[in-house]
């Protein structure tokens, strides 16, 4: 850090917030860079939405009706991608950036500068993403996992843009996630040890290690492809030594810590809402911490479980189909934990605990149906139908997802010092929660049928059920509109909160003002605070 | 792990080659003796493909044989070029189950070369395998398959 850079910062510190679009731009203050993620995040979530919104019509009746298949293979990859690496990464890191900060005492995260620099990426690479759409050949129509040979002998000249796309994405990811582990570690208040920390900082420091760990390898892999593409190298080309099975091998490497990433932050979001509308201590503190970072290894050793269809000797499929299984213990854990948390807790049902509640409920059946997939004969089955269509969206729409709409309800009054409309988040949620379970539970019964996945079309038997789904699933699209309703009129018109807006809130973020001060804990809270807000009994 | 991710493509290779991984064959160098049970059969099919519009028929000569593990026999596939071009092509080898792939070993083979098919030419090629005597008792089908690719040049 040179000195002029120093000063600078040192200015900003004292005049607030710029006024104008130039704030937005050159910010560096951990709050206005969350708020920044979280609006990315949320545009992203509504188009990959509407990408659903175009799959589930063309899958309302059997035959084709509105879109060649080619294009509905470009939809399906892009939603996937821009669900992903748009809506669900980015929205962790917003609520990271946000509340990890408050959380832990700092004034702001480790490396302000760095931390912008990893949010004005996203809206290129998503740009960049988008705009293949509009290229000669269309948009990629590989499959978010984009396989090779489909992704490199196969594949439209956009791929490329979409190789860069996620180069892109991967340098934001892995910006933030060192930002976030400089922050914990390094910013933390003194006073405040590391078994001291809430969870949602444990949940996301661990989480960092596994962005630091696996985007890498996500990287070299679609580097690997561009050099397939474009240089005449042969590493996923048979005829020139390759083999297409490394690619998903490599793939896969990244793609299962990957879906950890993507739901760890939400086991502490929910560690945080469960105990504060059970007014009770976090059942299992400790545990909790100890079952996140299993989690965390156990996902670096069980990858091939995606690959059981590709031949592999009968000891890989016992080695992966075990190491998935033992994944059940820690998670297991922490859904036991839960439950005892709420034990004879005096509970209410405020909108973020309704969210949280239904995440502890529809994640574990995600969480059934990932075990099913993980018995190799029977994945032998449920490969590639709609069964895994309809795990992943339970983990994810309803795990993932879940938690962060139960977390901006949770800590929306902090953010704009203002009260939602507890009545329209109740209706919404209400709306949300069944419309999704007749979107998606219809799907688990049309895999199990033997409906494959990624096609526009199916036979008959299949109609009904796809109907139902199909209805569920635009009427869940409808709800977001609801959402975003809720949203800007709690920023418009909404009461003033409180600073405590929830009676059993405990964390250092609640003892700020009621809208959280631009620049919080320029000195560190002292020991006595700590032990106070701590989550521990 | 940028570099891990490029470390993966030779752990791969030499995980498969130990393993038997994914199908891969293994090679021996001389006829070396094994000791033989003669009363111990297995089937072993031949099966051919071509990918991308190869433009060469290509087919094994016996669809399967039966085989005593720890002989060295002789199997043969033709090909014909139906085209007025020079074809250039590559070969490569699956074994299924993949637990047999490891102690299913060539002498020689036509996938260990490029292969030159000339305008109209109808060419026999031959490969000498083993079948390793510690294969599994429970094996009593293998299948070789060969994918025959176009090289550009």
């Amino acid at each position: 850090m040179t000195t002029a850079t120093a000063t600078a910062t040192h200015e900003d510190h004292h005049h607030g917030p710029e006024s104008g679009l130039m704030r937005w731009i050159k910010t560096t203050n951990h709050k206005d860079i969350g708020t920044l993620y979280l609006w990315f995040s949320f545009t992203m979530l509504l188009i990959g939405g509407a990408f659903a919104m175009a799959i589930r019509a063309e899958l309302l009746q059997p035959g084709l009706q509105l879109m060649e298949p080619q294009f509905f293979n470009q939809l399906t990859t892009m939603h996937g991608l821009i669900m992903v690496f748009g809506a669900i990464m980015p929205a962790f890191v917003g609520l990271g950036n946000w509340l990890i900060p408050m959380m832990v005492g700092a004034p702001d995260m480790a490396l302000p500068r760095m931390n912008n620099w990893s949010f004005w990426i996203l809206p290129f690479a998503g740009a960049i993403l988008l705009s293949t759409f509009f290229m000669e050949g269309g948009a990629p129509a590989f499959g978010w996992t984009f396989y090779a040979p489909l992704s490199t002998t196969f594949a439209p000249d956009s791929t490329d843009f979409f190789i860069f796309a996620v180069h892109l994405l991967g340098f934001s990811s892995i910006m933030g996630a060192i930002n976030i582990i400089a922050t914990v570690l390094n910013m933390r208040a003194p006073d405040m040890k590391l078994m001291d920390m809430p969870l949602f900082v444990w949940t996301w420091l661990i989480t960092s290690f596994l962005l630091i760990g696996a985007m890498p390898v996500l990287a070299g892999a679609v580097t690997m492809m561009l050099t397939d593409r474009n240089f005449g190298t042969s590493f996923f080309d048979a005829t020139g030594g390759g083999d297409p099975v490394l690619f998903q091998h490599i793939f896969w490497f990244f793609g299962h810590p990957e879906v950890y990433i993507m739901i760890l932050p939400a086991f502490g979001v929910v560690s945080h809402i469960i105990p504060t509308f059970a007014r009770k201590p976090l059942f299992g503190y400790s545990s909790m911490v100890y079952a996140t970072a299993s989690i965390a290894f156990l996902s670096y050793i069980v990858w091939a479980h995606h690959m059981f269809l590709t031949g592999m000797p009968v000891a890989g499929e016992l080695y992966f189909m075990y190491a998935t299984m033992l994944i059940a213990v820690p998670t297991g854990v922490k859904v036991f934990n839960w439950i005892s948390t709420m034990w004879r807790g005096s509970m209410s049902f405020e909108a973020p605990m309704l969210w949280a509640v239904s995440f502890v409920f529809l994640f574990t059946i995600g969480g059934f149906s990932g075990l099913m997939l993980g018995i190799a004969p029977a994945d032998i089955q449920y490969h590639d139908t709609y069964f895994v269509v309809a795990h992943f969206h339970y983990v994810l729409v309803t795990g993932a997802l879940w938690s962060i709409i139960a977390a901006v309800f949770y800590w929306l009054p902090k953010w704009t010092g203002k009260m939602y409309n507890e009545k329209l988040a109740k209706v919404h949620f209400w709306w949300a929660v069944i419309s999704v379970n007749v979107l998606f539970f219809p799907q688990h019964f049309l895999g199990l049928a033997g409906m494959p996945r990624r096609i526009p079309d199916y036979s008959l038997q299949f109609a009904d059920f796809n109907f139902v789904s199909s209805i569920g699933g635009f009427a869940f699209g409808a709800s977001f509109i609801l959402l975003t309703y809720i949203v800007i009129d709690c920023i418009r018109n909404g009461a003033p909160a409180k600073a405590r807006p929830w009676e059993g809130a405990k964390g250092l973020e609640w003892t700020l003002e009621p809208k959280a001060q631009y620049h919080s804990f320029s000195t560190p809270p002292s020991r006595k605070l700590i032990e106070q807000e701590s989550q521990h009994s | 792990m940028f570099a891990f991710a490029y470390a993966m493509v030779p752990i791969y290779d030499v995980f498969c080659d130990i393993t038997g991984f994914n199908g891969t064959t293994g090679r021996v160098n001389s006829e070396q003796q094994y000791e033989v049970d003669e009363n111990r059969k297995v089937d072993v099919s031949f099966f051919a493909m071509t990918m991308g519009g190869f433009p060469v028929q290509f087919g094994p000569k016996v669809s399967s044989m039966t085989i005593v593990p720890g002989k060295f026999y002789t199997a043969s596939y033709i090909a014909k070029n139906n085209t007025d071009q020079t074809v250039i092509g590559q070969a490569i080898p699956s074994v299924a189950p993949t637990d047999a792939a490891l102690y299913f070993k060539k002498l020689e083979c036509f996938c260990f070369n490029r292969q030159v098919f000339k305008p109209h030419e109808e060419v026999e090629m031959t490969l000498r395998f083993v079948v390793e005597p510690e294969l599994d008792k429970r094996i009593k089908d293998i299948s070789l398959s060969y994918n025959f690719f176009k090289l550009e040049k």
